[in-house]
């Protein structure tokens, strides 16, 4: 379920690596809780933001969430395909469905973000906690 | 199989398109005396440039479309006439019809608000008997009538915080506000710009005095709370709460839209609130409207006094009544002019015509219809605060999710036995939740055909989950394609090119 | 008590299915210090005719069968007898907010068709179900403002109703945005070179009025090209609707904040009202309030629902775009039926008969000695007199004629000394005008014309 050479976070995005590129989505488990979505709100380009600092939001029909990057970066592209077809990001929310393209600040920081095995205990002990 | 439906069945229902569908070139259903004073040019007087061609659309229909097209489209409406809403915290009683007379009084609704104070005896008394009336029921010492919700009457009363405390010297930063409370106060917090930060409820449901102890520091401002509380529960350590508030220099604000379980039983001036707000479309009768006109007036304590809105209403030596603008404290307007006075109106014709008895007999059977429903029901939905309840109670679907039923099925199916919903998935710290208050405006007959209605609705969950969850099949519509409405909205008709 | 349907036997039931002594048993859960141990001190309750005593003795001391030509954001206009029948059907006035659609389409669909009918009066793109009136829908707007630019100034006209502009302050202050306020001309319209002197880069928005305060047409378009141009955006408030029966719209404005009241709801004291706010289809997501819209069912049939909740309140919460929750709907209701009474032909004759009774007003008060129109602008159906005389004396003789003229405009403009703002709409014969006329003489002391 959750691709092997990606990266997570606890607040449910996910971090496709490429040298000091990376490409950011939510996960399975977000587009899920979140129900259809509806509508996306990407940041401009060029845009910077912080580890953990809020970029954007997705909406579905009874909720917001807000979306968090991953590791600090700038924004260097937005998914355009969403604008017109939210629900990408229900249908692949690993693959057509991301978000951003951000230039890393520091790609050594993606080493503090959770494995795909690692978020998955993540999932399966927040389920047993009934969050 | 599906239950047995008493209450109701389906009936033949006009159908009719958008006005603007059935709107032809000159057709009209106004009617104008002819103009008895030289007519002018616009185009004279105005100028050309300032004059717009026509309404482009704008529908051209007669009189009895009109009548035929709002007549048919509220037949497809359900109403506190038509039956019982079960919805909590919303106190969805009878609007009683002398209110309506009154309200249209000529000499009511032409009062125009800037006519003299000398020509306006009338509305003043009202506003003033209605404010003592207010007052008295709250346990509070001052208040303002001005806010036209619930929402805009938080909005006051936080502001009514923030002035009071920044006149201390420190406005402060937090607002306080219990996990289970109505999504108004935490955007209210927000306008107000405080900050929000949530306080545990404990296993009873009521607020964790622990949880309060820990947060509650000298950069709250206030603690919102909601009494009884979205589950129904009177927060039986109030008068702890408000110490804790209270010591360390903060305000207790109270949402009084459960104030229907209080009235004439106790007071929140009496427990320690600051602020209360009102809803006079849920506590004293004003009809909802589909969703409004309503009215939230604030009451303080007269601490908070000095910073209410302009104007207040003061009594002259004369015994005359004229509002009063100079308040060296206030916190400003509000709104123009002076509140819903129609809505004002009903709620004093109600508050009239109950007298102190009948307020505190509406009190009671609103408590004994919800602990009536409430005692028939716990053996088939969960219950899951156990803790006495007044006028409201919470129940979770865990038990039908099993069947994968959730609150939202059950509520729609509820629309084809003939009711309409209660509050669904509300309070949020019940997962699943179906919020219930009855209000006193219930027969025994009409509840217990609820009771009926709900349990058989649980049965469905066990042997016909499906049927629950394309709910519901016998309305005009069925359920909407919420998810097609918000990706592509479309917020009005146009022409088809 | 006539409203309770519970008979004494039927409460016995209940308790005894409960295993309770009595009702008292149900309030244990209140702590017995809090308690109230006597009735409430209210005034006995009375019986329907005691009620209808009471508020018909109330009506009567509010100067009913004077005549007033009084308007400042609150108008008499005729209102059409089937608007009352017709909201007065308790599957309108008594239904809940449609939260549950699928029987509430009548709400939806009058919701729906009143958003579309704004539009259409004001040129824009779309608009809310309503907020609770002009004055605070000023406010929600220059919120919208600010955040949709990011900026944090407003600056707004003084031509604009005083208590609006209050009500916009108390919000602001209280928000991360601040207020300037700018001037108006001889002529009676916002000042355009002190916009350009206080326009800049930090203007989130800059608020006018048209017709403005003093009655008075502000030229919108070409101050929205001056806003436009440093970026701010145009907020464009409408309290006398009726206007845009026979007056360009404020088409180029971002966003309109329109009072309904004149369309179809008496004065009422000062509410309840009805505001609107309507803009482009681009700042929809930043938008406050309730909105409808269109959808369909799994049958393919065209229902209606609201939608876009996910910037309210309820789910929002503290980042929602307001913490608006009830609106005015039932109001709003009765602006469309209005607005569907008279029409596309209607609502322009309606607004006709009203520039043409203010002007032959206007006229006639202008020829007596010494009186004449303050301001220049053109106007629709109000205007400010400067009066040659103590304009409170003047109005307290005019009121022993049971006449109440207008509004001493120094009550909120203090530099406006001895002027009345005069409303005269369709509802004024010519006879009420010829009287207020004489009135006016008579009050200045000055001979018959």
């Amino acid at each position: 379920m959750y691709p092997e050479n990606y990266r997570y976070t606890r607040e449910h995005e996910w971090l496709k690596v490429d040298g000091n590129k990376a490409t950011v989505g939510i996960t399975h488990y977000a587009q899920e809780q979140l129900g259809d979505v509806v509508f996306v709100e990407l940041p401009q380009l060029g845009a910077h933001f912080g580890t953990m600092e809020a970029f954007g939001t997705v909406e579905s029909v009874k909720a917001v969430s807000e979306i968090y990057c991953p590791v600090a970066g700038t924004v260097e592209e937005v998914n355009p395909a969403l604008a017109d077809n939210p629900a990408l990001v229900n249908q692949d929310p690993h693959g057509a469905g991301w978000l951003i393209k951000l230039v890393l600040d520091d790609p050594a920081e993606v080493e503090k973000l959770l494995s795909a095995k690692d978020y998955e205990a993540f999932l399966r002990t927040s389920e047993e906690a009934g969050a | 199989m599906p239950e047995q439906i008493r209450k109701a069945r389906p009936h033949v229902s006009q159908s009719e398109g958008l006005i603007f569908e059935k709107s032809s070139p000159g057709k009209h259903a106004y009617s104008l005396p002819p103009l008895d004073v030289p007519a002018v040019k616009p185009e004279d007087i105005l100028g050309r440039a300032r004059l717009r061609a026509e309404i482009t659309d704008f529908p051209e229909v007669s009189e009895v479309e009109i009548v035929r097209h709002f007549t048919r489209l509220s037949t497809w409406n359900y109403g506190v006439d038509t039956g019982m809403y079960p919805l909590g915290s919303c106190t969805m009683k009878y609007n009683p019809r002398v209110n309506e007379v009154v309200t249209r009084l000529e000499g009511l609704a032409n009062a125009h608000p800037y006519q003299p104070a000398a020509f306006s005896q009338g509305c003043l008394k009202i506003l003033w008997q209605l404010e003592r009336c207010l007052l008295e029921i709250t346990g509070m010492d001052a208040i303002t009538l001005q806010p036209a919700a619930g929402a805009h009457g938080e909005l006051t009363g936080i502001l009514l915080t923030r002035a009071y405390l920044t006149a201390q010297s420190n406005p402060r930063k937090k607002v306080l506000i219990p996990d289970s409370a109505h999504g108004t106060n935490p955007a209210t917090g927000t306008m107000a710009g405080y900050q929000i930060e949530n306080v545990k409820s404990n296993r009873q449901g009521q607020v964790d005095l622990d949880s309060l102890r820990a947060v509650m520091t000298e950069d709250v401002a206030a603690l919102m709370i909601t009494n009884p509380n979205t589950l129904g529960v009177f927060e039986e350590n109030i008068a702890e709460i408000a110490e804790i508030v209270h010591a360390r220099g903060g305000l207790l604000y109270m949402d009084g839209a459960n104030m229907n379980a209080l009235m004439g039983v106790t007071r929140p001036g009496d427990f320690g609130v600051d602020i209360v707000h009102l809803n006079l479309h849920k506590t004293f009768s004003t009809p909802h409207g589909g969703g409004g006109p309503g009215a939230g007036p604030i009451a303080v304590k007269k601490s908070l006094a000095p910073f209410l809105p302009v104007p207040v209403l003061e009594q002259q030596a004369d015994g005359s009544l004229r509002f009063t603008y100079d308040r060296p404290q206030t916190i400003g307007r509000m709104r123009a002019f002076y509140g819903n006075f129609g809505v004002l109106v009903r709620a004093l014709a109600y508050i009239l015509a109950n007298g102190a008895e009948g307020l505190l007999e509406a009190a009671q059977d609103a408590v004994l219809n919800s602990n009536y429903i409430r005692r028939q029901l716990e053996d088939v939905y969960e219950l899951p605060y156990k803790s006495p309840t007044l006028h409201e109670c919470v129940f979770s679907d865990k038990h039908q999710a099993k069947y994968g039923v959730r609150t939202m099925d059950i509520a729609k199916r509820l629309l084809d036995f003939g009711f309409y919903a209660y509050t669904v998935a509300f309070p949020l710290i019940v997962p699943g939740a179906l919020m219930i208050e009855p209000t006193e405006s219930e027969s025994k007959e009409e509840l217990d055909l609820f009771v009926d209605a709900m349990r058989a609705i649980a049965r469905e969950a066990e042997t016909n989950p499906e049927l629950l969850k394309t709910a519901p099949h016998t309305t005009r519509v069925g359920r909407l394609d919420e998810v097609r409405a918000a990706r592509n909205p479309i917020l009005r008709w146009q022409p088809a090119d | 008590m006539r409203y309770l349907p519970t008979s004494a036997a039927e409460r016995t039931e209940m308790l005894a299915a409960l295993g309770c002594a009595s009702i008292e048993d149900l309030f244990a859960s209140i702590p017995a210090a809090i308690r109230l141990r006597h009735p409430l001190t209210l005034p006995p309750a009375m019986s329907e005719p005691e009620i209808l005593d009471y508020f018909r003795a109330r009506a009567q001391e509010n100067a009913p069968d004077y005549l007033r030509f009084l308007g400042a954001g609150a108008y008499y206009h005729f209102q059409p007898v089937v608007i009352d029948a017709l909201i007065s059907r308790g599957e309108f006035f008594t239904a809940y907010t449609p939260y549950q659609a699928e029987i509430s389409q009548g709400t939806l669909q009058s919701i729906f068709e009143f958003q579309t009918l704004i539009c259409q009066l004001t040129a824009q793109e779309i608009a809310n179900a309503s907020l609770y009136d002009g004055s605070t829908g000023l406010a929600e707007g220059a919120i919208m403002a600010v955040r949709l630019t990011d900026r944090s100034r407003v600056l707004v006209a003084r031509s604009i109703h005083p208590e609006y502009r209050e009500v916009l302050a108390t919000y602001a202050r209280n928000q991360k945005f601040d207020i300037e306020e700018l001037p108006y001309l001889p002529s009676g319209q916002l000042d355009p070179q002190a916009l350009a002197r206080r326009l800049n880069q930090q203007t989130a928005a800059v608020a006018i009025q048209s017709p403005n305060f003093f009655g008075c047409l502000e030229e919108v378009a070409a101050l929205a090209a001056q806003v436009h141009q440093q970026g701010a955006l145009l907020v464009s408030v409408i309290n006398e609707p009726v206007a845009l029966g026979l007056l360009r719209p404020p088409a180029e404005a971002d966003i309109v904040v329109l009072e309904a009241q004149a369309l179809g709801l008496p004065p009422s004291f000062g509410g309840p009202y009805v505001g609107v706010l309507a803009t482009k289809e681009k700042y929809v997501r930043s938008m406050p309030g309730r909105l409808a819209g269109e959808t369909t069912d799994a049958a393919g049939r065209r229902g209606f629902v609201l939608t876009l909740a996910t910037r309210e309140q309820h789910i929002r919460r503290e980042k929602a775009t307001s913490n608006i929750c009830t609106n005015q709907a039932l109001c709003a209701l009765m602006a469309s039926i209005f607005m569907c009474v008279y029409g596309k032909q209607g609502l322009r004759e309606l607004a006709e008969q009203n520039l043409a009774k203010a002007h032959y007003a206007a006229s006639a008060l202008g020829k007596v000695p010494g009186t004449k129109r303050l301001f220049s602008a053109p106007f629709f159906n109000e205007f400010v007199l400067q009066v040659p005389g103590d304009t409170s004396l003047v109005l307290r003789r005019l009121a022993e004629q049971k006449i109440l003229a207008g509004i001493e405009l120094a009550r909120f403009y203090p530099e406006l000394k001895n002027t009345l703002l005069i409303c005269v709409t369709e509802t004024h014969t010519r006879a009420d005008i010829d009287r207020l006329v004489a009135g006016y003489r008579a009050a200045l002391g000055v001979g018959g014309a």
